[in-house]
């Protein structure tokens, strides 16, 4: 379990929605490219990593009642996804990481057996 | 269906619109949450129309979504012209899917929408006529139960 802030701070990341709910505990995360899958597998109130910056991936998260959405790879979305997130109040986060090392780094707030 | 609608919209989709791809979608859940539906029929019902929905944007020209509410179940149905489906059980195949490079850059095509259009519906009829269109039913019942 951590806070988005802290996940923010683990991934070196950029806050692109100012103001949503950075307190927000994590306690589920899914990564994926394939939002077909995300919507197939991811559980409610999980954080969604994915290396895709566009309307989908806000549109797939806020369907699905993600915490937040991280984009990997350093992958800039457009101020429309941005404004769109922010209009659903979904917090987004950027970061310059591989998705495998995003994973890698927030697994470690996860303890064994709970992940 | 029984029973006379308590609520029902109809949607326009435009087969290729990308930009608007899902936001009929997103409205739908929020017109369930706002009738008070229970959160799993609601995320239900979103996920098996986004799906639907992203069908139409992939490979249809346009299609209606109807959604009307009644007591206890959502029922939407899905009326698209376009190229219809050759071999429904095979498009049914999780992984079978005939997607353009450029829809799966966009995440989408991966072969799960009808599987998964089936997973999230209670009810689930295709129909489909190649060279016209095809036409899914879906119907959610609340808490996976008849009324």
């Amino acid at each position: 379990m951590a806070s988005l802030n802290e996940i923010t701070a683990l991934l070196g990341g950029e806050r692109l929605t100012p103001g949503t709910g950075l307190e927000t505990e994590c306690a589920k995360v899914f990564a994926s490219d394939l939002m077909s899958d995300v919507l197939a597998y991811m559980e409610p109130e999980s954080v969604l990593l994915t290396s895709l910056a566009n309307f989908h991936a806000v549109r797939t998260a806020c369907l699905l009642d993600a915490i937040a959405l991280i984009i990997v790879h350093g992958k800039r979305p457009d101020a429309k996804v941005v404004d769109e997130a922010l209009a659903n109040n979904l917090p987004v986060i950027m970061t310059g990481l591989s998705l495998f090392e995003a994973c890698s780094r927030i697994s470690s707030c996860f303890p064994e057996g709970k992940r | 269906m029984t029973g006379k609608a308590a609520f029902r919209q109809a949607f326009t989709v435009r087969g290729g619109d990308f930009v608007r791809a899902g936001q009929a979608s997103c409205e739908i859940k929020e017109l369930l949450k706002e009738i008070g539906l229970d959160p799993q029929t609601v995320r239900r019902t979103a996920i098996a129309s986004y799906e639907a929905e992203m069908n139409v944007i992939m490979y249809a020209r346009r299609a209606r979504l109807d959604l009307s509410v009644t007591p206890g179940r959502v029922r939407i149905v899905v009326d698209d012209r376009g190229p219809g489906i050759p071999d429904v059980p095979l498009a049914m195949t999780e992984g079978y899917s005939t997607a353009t490079p450029q829809m799966q850059e966009l995440g989408f095509g991966a072969g799960m929408g009808l599987p998964n259009i089936k997973k999230n519906t209670d009810r689930l009829k295709i129909t489909s006529k190649v060279g016209h269109g095809t036409r899914l039913e879906m119907t959610i019942l609340a808490n996976g139960r008849e009324p």
